[in-house]
C-alpha cells in the first residue's frame, strides 16, 4: 500500500501481561512535571548567548524612541521660543526646529529599520535554538518515553508551542521594550517639564500595575487550558489522518466529527475566554488612563490660568500624556502573548526536563578490534534483570552467552520476554540490573555511532520516511554510494520491485506512483540493515509481512551477505529456525530450552511441539 | 542523510497563487465562514470606528479649553472641559472594551468552525489524496494557518477599516482647522500608498514560502517521532537532527527576508508622515507668529496629527498580517477545494440492493445463483494520479466469490493484493469494469451502505484512542452490545482484553495503553467480525500471531467464514487453508483459481509462493515481483461461469 502511517507504537509482546492501572501516571496529563523555575531558566538559557545582541537591539530601540519622542519637545520649543523669536525677526530658532524635526524623522525611520532587522535576527536565532533543542531532546529520549508520550503531543510541543513563543518574540518583546521605554521616557519628560504634572502621571502607574497583575493571574490559567485544549485537537487530528483507511472502512467519519467537535469546542471556549480577559483588561486600563488625562489637564489648566504654568508646557504635557497611555493596549497584547508563551514554555520545559533513561556515556569506550576474520561479535547477558517502569519484572535474572558469528532463533509464546531481550540488546532500554556486553564491553559504555556499527535491529513496523527509496535505504549507512545501495537491495530481493517503480530508486515514497506495500516496506527495511552491515543483527518479527519467497531471500542474505555476523532472530514462524545454529525457547522471561534445532526438534520438549504445529500448518 | 527533501514545485502543497488573484479576492473566500457572525463583526467594527473618533474629539476639547477658559481664566469652564474629557475618556474605554467583547466568542467560533470543516472534509477526501499529502502539511493548515486567520479577523480586518476611517476623519478635521496645514500633512500620501502596494506584492510570496516551510518542518517532526525506533535502531538521530536543522535554518532565512521587507515599509511609513508633521509645525509656527493662526489651533492641529501617527504607522504591519492571512486562506482552500468522494446515488435507485444488504448474516439465499456473492467483472485499476499511459496496477480482473464462500488471494509481494481489497469498500474507485455484491454494483450503493455490508481488517491494525470495547464495536451497527463484543473477542482469541487494567474499558490507541502488534491484530480482527458482516475482507489477518494463537484463531474464524462471503489476502499456507478456493494474482491479473492443492500441482508460481520451491522462469533468488513474464501469458480462466461477458 502506501504512506508511512505506522500508527501506534508497538511495544512488543511483553505488553500482553497487563500493566497496573496507570492511575497517577504523569504521562496521562499534557504537562509533564516541571521542576520549579525550569521555565524561566529555559528562557534565560535561550537568551543568554544573545546577551550582547539583545543589548544592542535594546539600544537601537532606545535611540529610536529618543528620536520619536523629540517631537512634542520641538512643538513646545516652537510655540514658546521660536514663535516669539520669529516675531522679533529672528528666524534662527524656527530653522533649528525644522532641521531638528527632519533629522528626528529620518533617525526614527532608519533606527526603526535597523531595530526590526536586528530583533528579527535575535528572535529567529532563539527559535532556531529552541526548535533544535526540542528536536534533539525528543530524539535522545528513550523508546520507553516515546511509548508513553504520544506523538501528537510531541508534535504539538514543537509546532504550536514554539509558535506561541515566536509570537512573543516577534511582536511581544518589541511591544514590551517599547512600552517600558516610552513609560520611562515620557515620565521623565513630564517630570522635567513640570514636576507636579509628572508626579500625577507617575502616580497613575499604581492602579495600572494592579490591573496588569490581576490580568496576568487570570489569563495565565486560561492560557494553560487553551494550550492543553489545542494539543488534544492536534492529537485527534493526527490520529485520524494517519488512520484514514480504517476510518473510512468502518464509517467513523460521523463519530469522529462528533468527537472532534467536543475537543474543538473546548478549544473554542478557552480561546473565547482568553479574548474576553483581554477585553476586561482593555476597559480597565483605558479607564485609568483617560481619568488620569482628565485630572492632569484640569490641574494644568488651573495653573496656566493662575499663571504658574506656561501654555506651551501644558500643550507639550498633554501631547506626551496621550502618548504615555497609548501603549497600554500594546502592553495588553504583550501580556497576551507572554501568557500564551509561558504556558507553552512550561510544557516545553517539562519535556526538556525529561532525562533520557538510556543516556549516552560520558566517557565512551571503543569496541576491541575484531578477534577473527569473522565480522560478528560475542554477546553476553550477564545477570540481566529487567522490569518495565510501570509493571512487574519481565526478565528475572537472565544469563546468556552468544558466541561471535552464531545465529540464534528465539521462540516462545506471547509475553515470554523475547522482544525485551531484543530491545535490551539493541539498547532501546537499559537493564535494571546486570550488564549486556558486546565483546566484553558494556553497551552503556559505547557511543551511539559505535553501538550502531555493532548492533542493528529490524522490527516488524517498517516505517518509510518521506524522500526517495534510495534515501530510505541509505539510512542504514548515509555515506553509502548508489552502487552499494543497489547491491543491498539486490541481495534482499528488493531490486526488482524498486526498478519497476516510476523513477526506480529515485521514486519519492510520498509522491505519485510511490505506493509501496507492507511486504515491500519490510524488504526496504532489510536492505537498510544490510547496508548498515552490523556485527550483530536483531530481527524482531521482521518477516511477518513477507511471503515465503521474500522470507527465503532474507534467509539467503543472512547465509551469504551477512555470513559470520552474530544474529538474534525472533519469529513466530519457525521457518527462520531452519537457518539458526541454536534455538532458545523462552517462557516467563527464562530460557527453558536451548540447543541445536535438530536436537530440539527430535526431542519431546516445547520446541518439538511448536515445530510440529508449524509443520502441520505448512500442510 | 535523512531524506527530507524540501518540496519541489510539483508538490501539491506548494502551489503559487494564480496570477491576478489578489489578496482581497482570496480573503473574500472567507465570507461564508464569517457570514454567521457578520452582525457582531460589523457592529464591532462600527464601535471601533466610533471609539477612534471619540479619541479624535479629545484634542478638540483641549483646543477649546486652551483658547477659551484657560486664556479667559474661567475656572468653571476649566471644570466643564475636564468633565467633557473624562466623559469622552470613559466612553472611549467602554467602546474599545465593547468591541473586543463583541467579537471574542464569534471569532473563536469562526476558527473552530473552519477547523471542524477542514477535519470533516479531510475525512471524506479520497484515500489517494492522503497518500499524496504529508499529514504535517495538513496539520499546519488546521492549526497555525487558522490561528492566523482568526487573528486577521480580530485585528487587521477591523483596524484597516478603523484606521482608514480615523485617518480620513482626522485629515478632515485638520483640513477644517487649517486647510494649508492640512495639505502639507497630506503631502506624503501618494508615495506611501505606492510603497505599500509594492510591499504587499513582495511580502505575499515570502509569506507563502515561510508557511510552506513550516509545513515541511512539521512533517519532519512528525516522521521523526513516528519513525523513532528506526532512527534509534540505526543511531541516526544526529543526521536526522542535522536535516531538521537545515530545514529550520532555511525557515530562519525566509523569516529574516520577511523581517527586512517589513522593516523597510515600516521605516517609510514612519519617516514620510513625520517629515510632513515637521513641515506643518514650521508653517504653523510662522502663521502663529503672523497672528493668522491661534496657538490653540496649532496645538489642536498637531495633537490631531500626532494622534494619527499610530493609525498610519500601523498600516505597514496590518498589511503584512493581511497578506499572511491571505496566504493562509489560500493554503486552507487548497485542501478544501479538493473534490471529496462523490456521494452515493439516491437511495431509491438501489432499494433492492439495500434491502438485500440491510440484514447481514441472514444467510445468502436471496443473493444466490450466478448473480450472488462478490464478483469482479473486467476490473481494471490505475491510481488516479498515475500517468494515463502507465500500465494499470490491476487489469482484467474477473473473479467470482459465491455467497458463503471464502476465497484466498495469493500473489507475490507488491502484486496488488492490498490494492484489490481496497476496491471493495471503495477506498479506491475502479478505473473500469465493475464490482458487484449480490448482484448490486457497488457504485450504485451509497458508501455508507456499502461499508456497512463489507467489513475489513487491514494489514496495519490501527486502533483509535478509545476503549478496547469501543474499538471493536465500531465494526458493528448501533444495536451491538456486550454479547456481540464477547463473541467477537472470542473469535479473534482476544481474551487478553479482559485482563487489561480496566478490562474492555481500557483506553488504547494514541492516548492509551500501547499493545503489541499481535494484540492489535487480534482486536482489528474482532472489529471486522463483530458486525457479522455479509462480506468480509481480511488483509493478511494473522501475520503477527504466533503459531498457537494462529491455530486457535483459525479454528474460530472457520465458523465465521462459513456464514460470510470472504476475500482473504494470504501469504501462508495456513491462512490459505481458511478459504475454500484460492486465486493467484500475478502481473495485475488473476492467473489461476482453484483449491490450494490443485494450484500447488498446477501452478509453478503458486508453488513457489507457498513453499519456496524454485520460481517458474527464474532462479529463486530473483523471485518476488516478477511482472513482465506473466503479463504475456493469457489469463487462465479456471473459473467456471466467469468468462467474458
Amino acid at each position: 500500500m502506501t504512506a508511512p502511517t505506522t500508527s501506534v507504537p508497538a511495544t512488543g509482546d511483553e505488553e500482553d501481561r497487563p500493566r497496573p492501572a496507570s492511575a497517577g501516571d504523569p504521562f496521562d496529563r499534557d504537562v509533564l512535571p516541571t521542576p520549579p523555575g525550569a521555565t524561566s531558566a529555559l528562557l534565560r538559557s535561550l537568551l543568554a548567548p544573545m546577551r550582547a545582541r539583545v543589548a544592542g537591539t535594546t539600544l537601537l530601540l532606545l535611540l529610536q524612541q529618543a528620536a520619536v519622542q523629540a517631537g512634542p519637545l520641538l512643538v513646545a520649543y516652537a510655540i514658546d521660543t521660536a514663535v516669539p523669536a520669529f516675531r522679533a525677526h529672528d528666524h534662527g530658532p524656527l530653522i533649528a526646529v525644522a532641521v531638528a524635526y527632519v533629522l528626528s524623522a529620518l533617525a526614527s525611520g532608519g533606527l526603526q529599520w535597523a531595530f526590526v532587522v536586528a530583533s528579527a535576527r535575535v528572535n529567529q536565532d532563539v527559535l532556531l535554538d529552541l526548535r533544535g533543542r526540542i528536536f534533539r531532546h525528543a530524539q535522545a529520549l528513550s523508546v520507553d518515553f516515546h511509548e508513553r508520550y504520544t506523538s501528537g503531543r510531541l508534535i504539538s510541543r514543537s509546532t504550536t508551542d514554539v509558535e506561541s513563543l515566536r509570537e512573543l518574540l516577534s511582536e511581544g518583546l518589541q511591544e514590551l521594550i517599547t512600552v517600558i521605554l516610552s513609560f520611562v521616557y515620557i515620565s521623565a519628560m513630564l517630570l522635567w517639564l513640570d514636576p507636579g504634572l509628572g508626579a500625577v502621571a507617575v502616580a497613575s502607574f499604581g492602579p495600572l500595575y494592579l490591573l496588569v497583575r490581576a490580568y496576568r493571574r487570570r489569563a495565565g490559567r486560561v492560557f494553560q487550558e487553551r494550550s492543553t485544549a489545542i494539543a488534544a485537537v492536534i492529537v485527534k487530528f493526527v490520529e485520524t489522518m494517519n488512520g484514514i483507511r480504517p476510518v473510512r472502512a468502518f464509517r467513523r467519519e460521523a463519530a469522529n466529527d462528533a468527537g472532534f467537535r467536543v475537543l474543538n469546542r473546548r478549544h473554542e471556549r478557552t480561546n473565547g475566554d482568553a479574548l474576553l480577559e483581554m477585553a476586561r483588561y482593555v476597559i480597565g486600563s483605558r479607564l485609568v488612563a483617560n481619568t488620569a488625562v482628565a485630572l492632569i489637564v484640569l490641574w494644568g489648566a488651573y495653573r496656566v490660568a493662575d499663571g504658574s504654568l506656561e501654555l506651551g508646557v501644558l500643550a507639550a504635557a498633554v501631547l506626551y500624556l496621550r502618548r504615555l497611555y497609548d501603549p497600554i493596549d500594546r502592553l495588553g497584547m504583550f501580556l497576551n502573548s507572554y501568557q500564551s508563551a509561558a504556558a507553552s514554555l512550561e510544557k516545553i520545559a517539562g519535556l526538556l526536563a525529561q532525562t533520557p533513561s538510556v543516556p549516552e556515556p560520558a566517557a565512551p569506550r571503543r569496541l576491541p578490534p575484531l578477534a577473527s576474520e569473522h565480522p560478528g561479535r560475542e554477546v553476553v547477558f550477564d545477570g540481566v534483570r529487567f522490569g518495565y517502569r510501570t509493571g512487574g519484572e519481565v526478565l528475572p535474572r537472565f544469563d546468556l552467552t552468544i558466541p561471535a558469528g552464531q545465529t540464534v532463533a528465539v521462540v516462545g509464546s506471547t509475553g515470554a520476554g523475547k522482544s525485551t531481550l531484543a530491545k535490551l540488546l539493541a539498547r532501546f532500554y537499559d537493564p535494571s540490573g546486570g550488564r549486556v556486553l558486546l565483546d566484553g564491553v558494556d553497551l552503556r559504555e559505547l557511543a551511539v555511532p559505535e553501538l550502531r556499527r555493532g548492533v542493528v535491529m529490524v522490527t516488524q513496523e517498517a516505517f518509510l520516511f518521506s524522500g526517495t527509496v534510495a534515501d530510505n535505504i541509505a539510512i542504514g549507512r548515509p555515506e553509502a554510494t548508489r552502487e552499494e545501495i543497489e547491491r543491498a537491495a539486490k541481495a534482499i530481493g528488493a531490486h526488482d520491485f524498486i526498478s519497476a517503480l516510476p523513477d526506480g530508486y529515485d521514486t519519492d515514497v510520498r509522491k505519485r506512483g510511490g505506493r509501496i506495500s507492507a511486504g515491500q516496506r519490510q524488504l526496504v527495511a532489510f536492505a537498510r540493515a544490510l547496508l548498515a552491515d552490523p556485527a550483530v543483527l536483531i530481527l524482531d518479527e521482521a518477516t511477518s509481512s513477507l511471503d515465503i519467497p521474500g522470507e527465503r531471500a532474507v534467509q539467503r542474505a543472512m547465509a551469504t551477505v551477512l555470513r559470520g555476523r552474530t544474529a538474534v532472530v525472533i519469529a513466530h514462524r519457525l521457518s527462520t529456525v531452519e537457518i539458526a545454529d541454536r534455538v532458545l525457547v523462552m517462557e516467563h522471561g527464562r530460557v527453558v530450552e536451548d540447543g541445536r534445532p535438530a536436537e530440539l526438534t527430535a526431542g519431546t520438549g516445547r520446541f518439538a511441539t511448536l515445530h510440529r504445529a508449524w509443520r502441520d500448518s505448512l500442510v | 542523510m535523512m531524506p527530507t527533501t524540501p518540496d519541489t514545485p510539483e508538490d501539491p502543497s506548494v502551489r503559487t497563487r494564480p496570477a491576478g488573484r489578489s489578496a482581497v479576492r482570496t480573503l473574500l473566500r472567507l465570507w461564508p465562514y464569517v457570514r454567521p457572525v457578520r452582525a457582531r463583526l460589523f457592529t464591532a467594527a462600527f464601535v471601533a470606528v466610533v471609539a477612534s473618533c471619540t479619541g479624535l474629539v479629545i484634542p478638540l476639547v483641549l483646543k477649546w479649553m486652551v483658547d477659551g477658559p484657560v486664556a479667559g481664566r474661567d475656572p468653571a469652564g476649566v471644570w466643564l472641559g475636564a468633565l467633557y474629557l473624562l466623559l469622552l475618556g470613559v466612553a472611549e474605554a467602554l467602546l474599545f472594551g465593547l468591541r473586543r467583547w463583541l467579537v471574542a466568542r464569534p471569532l473563536s467560533h469562526v476558527e473552530a468552525e473552519m477547523r471542524a470543516g477542514l477535519y470533516r472534509h479531510l475525512q471524506r477526501l479520497p484515500v489517494a489524496f492522503h497518500d499524496r499529502w504529508a499529514s504535517g502539511q495538513l496539520l499546519s493548515r488546521g492549526t497555525t494557518d487558522l490561528m492566523l486567520l482568526r487573528q486577521f479577523l480580530a485585528f487587521p480586518l477591523t483596524f484597516l477599516l478603523v484606521n482608514g476611517v480615523t485617518i480620513l476623519v482626522g485629515v478632515g478635521v485638520m483640513l477644517l482647522q487649517d486647510w494649508t496645514l492640512g495639505l502639507v500633512i497630506l503631502g506624503p500620501a501618494v508615495p506611501v500608498v505606492v510603497m505599500c502596494a509594492l510591499f504587499e506584492k513582495r511580502y505575499a510570496s515570502v509569506a507563502r514560502l515561510a508557511q510552506d516551510q513550516v509545513g515541511d518542518l512539521t512533517t519532519v517532526v512528525e516522521e521523526s517521532v513516528l519513525g523513532i525506533r528506526i532512527i534509534k535502531g540505526f543511531g541516526r538521530h544526529r543526521s536526522q537532527a542535522r536535516a531538521f536543522h537545515g530545514l529550520s535554518r532555511t525557515l530562519r532565512g525566509t523569516e529574516l527576508r520577511k523581517a527586512r521587507l517589513l522593516a523597510t515599509i515600516w521605516a517609510v511609513i514612519m519617516t514620510l508622515p513625520e517629515m510632513a508633521i515637521g513641515a506643518a509645525l514650521v508653517v504653523g509656527a510662522v502663521q502663529v507668529a503672523d497672528g493668522s493662526l491661534s496657538a490653540g489651533t496649532l496645538v489642536a492641529f498637531l495633537s490631531t496629527a500626532l494622534a494619527l501617527r499610530w493609525p498610519v504607522e500601523s498600516i505597514g504591519f496590518l498589511l503584512a498580517m493581511s497578506q499572511e492571512a491571505a496566504t493562509a486562506t489560500e493554503r486552507y482552500f487548497e485542501v478544501m477545494d479538493e473534490e471529496p468522494e462523490r456521494p452515493g446515488p439516491a437511495v431509491a435507485a438501489v432499494s433492492a440492493a439495500s434491502a438485500a444488504g440491510g440484514r447481514p448474516g441472514a444467510g445468502g439465499g436471496d443473493g444466490g445463483g450466478a448473480a450472488g456473492g462478490l464478483r469482479f467483472e473486467s476490473v481494471r485499476f490505475r491510481y488516479p494520479d498515475a500517468p494515463p499511459d502507465s500500465p494499470p496496477v490491476l487489469d482484467r480482473i474477473d473473479l467470482h466469490i459465491r455467497p458463503g464462500e471464502s476465497l484466498a488471494l495469493v500473489g507475490a509481494t507488491g502484486s496488488g493484493k492490498t490494492t484489490l481489497t481496497a476496491l471493495v469498500p471503495r477506498l479506491h474507485e475502479v478505473t473500469s469494469g465493475r464490482i458487484t455484491l449480490d448482484g448490486a454494483d457497488i457504485t450504485a450503493l451509497s458508501r455508507e451502505e456499502l461499508r456497512a455490508m463489507v467489513a475489513v481488517a487491514f494489514e496495519e491494525p490501527t486502533l483509535f484512542s478509545a476503549s478496547v470495547g469501543d474499538n471493536v464495536l465500531m465494526g458493528a451497527g448501533d444495536g451491538a452490545g456486550p454479547a456481540e463484543l464477547e463473541r467477537a473477542l472470542s473469535v479473534a482469541q482476544a481474551g487478553f482484553a479482559h485482563s487489561l487494567p480496566q478490562g474492555t474499558a481500557t483506553q488504547v490507541g494514541e492516548q492509551g495503553l500501547s499493545l503489541s502488534g499481535g494484540q492489535r491484530q487480534r482486536l482489528a480482527l474482532a472489529r471486522a467480525v463483530v458486525g457479522q458482516p455479509r462480506f468480509l475482507v481480511l488483509d493478511d489477518p494473522l501475520s503477527a500471531l504466533d503459531v498457537h494463537t494462529e491455530a486457535a484463531v483459525e479454528a474460530a474464524l472457520r465458523q465465521v467464514l462459513a456464514r460470510t462471503t470472504a476475500l482473504i489476502v494470504a501469504h501462508r499456507p495456513s491462512t490459505v487453508l481458511l478459504a475454500d478456493r484460492v486465486a493467484l494474482l500475478s502481473g495485475g491479473r488473476i492467473t489461476a483459481v482453484g483449491t490450494h492443492h490443485e494450484l500447488l500441482r498446477e501452478s509453478a508460481e503458486y508453488a513457489h509462493l507457498m513453499t519456496g520451491a524454485p520460481a517458474p522462469q527464474e532462479p529463486a533468488r530473483e523471485a518476488p515481483a516478477r511482472e513482465a513474464p506473466t503479463r504475456e501469458a493469457p489469463p487462465r480462466e479456471e473459473e467456471e461461469e466467469d468468462d467474458d461477458r
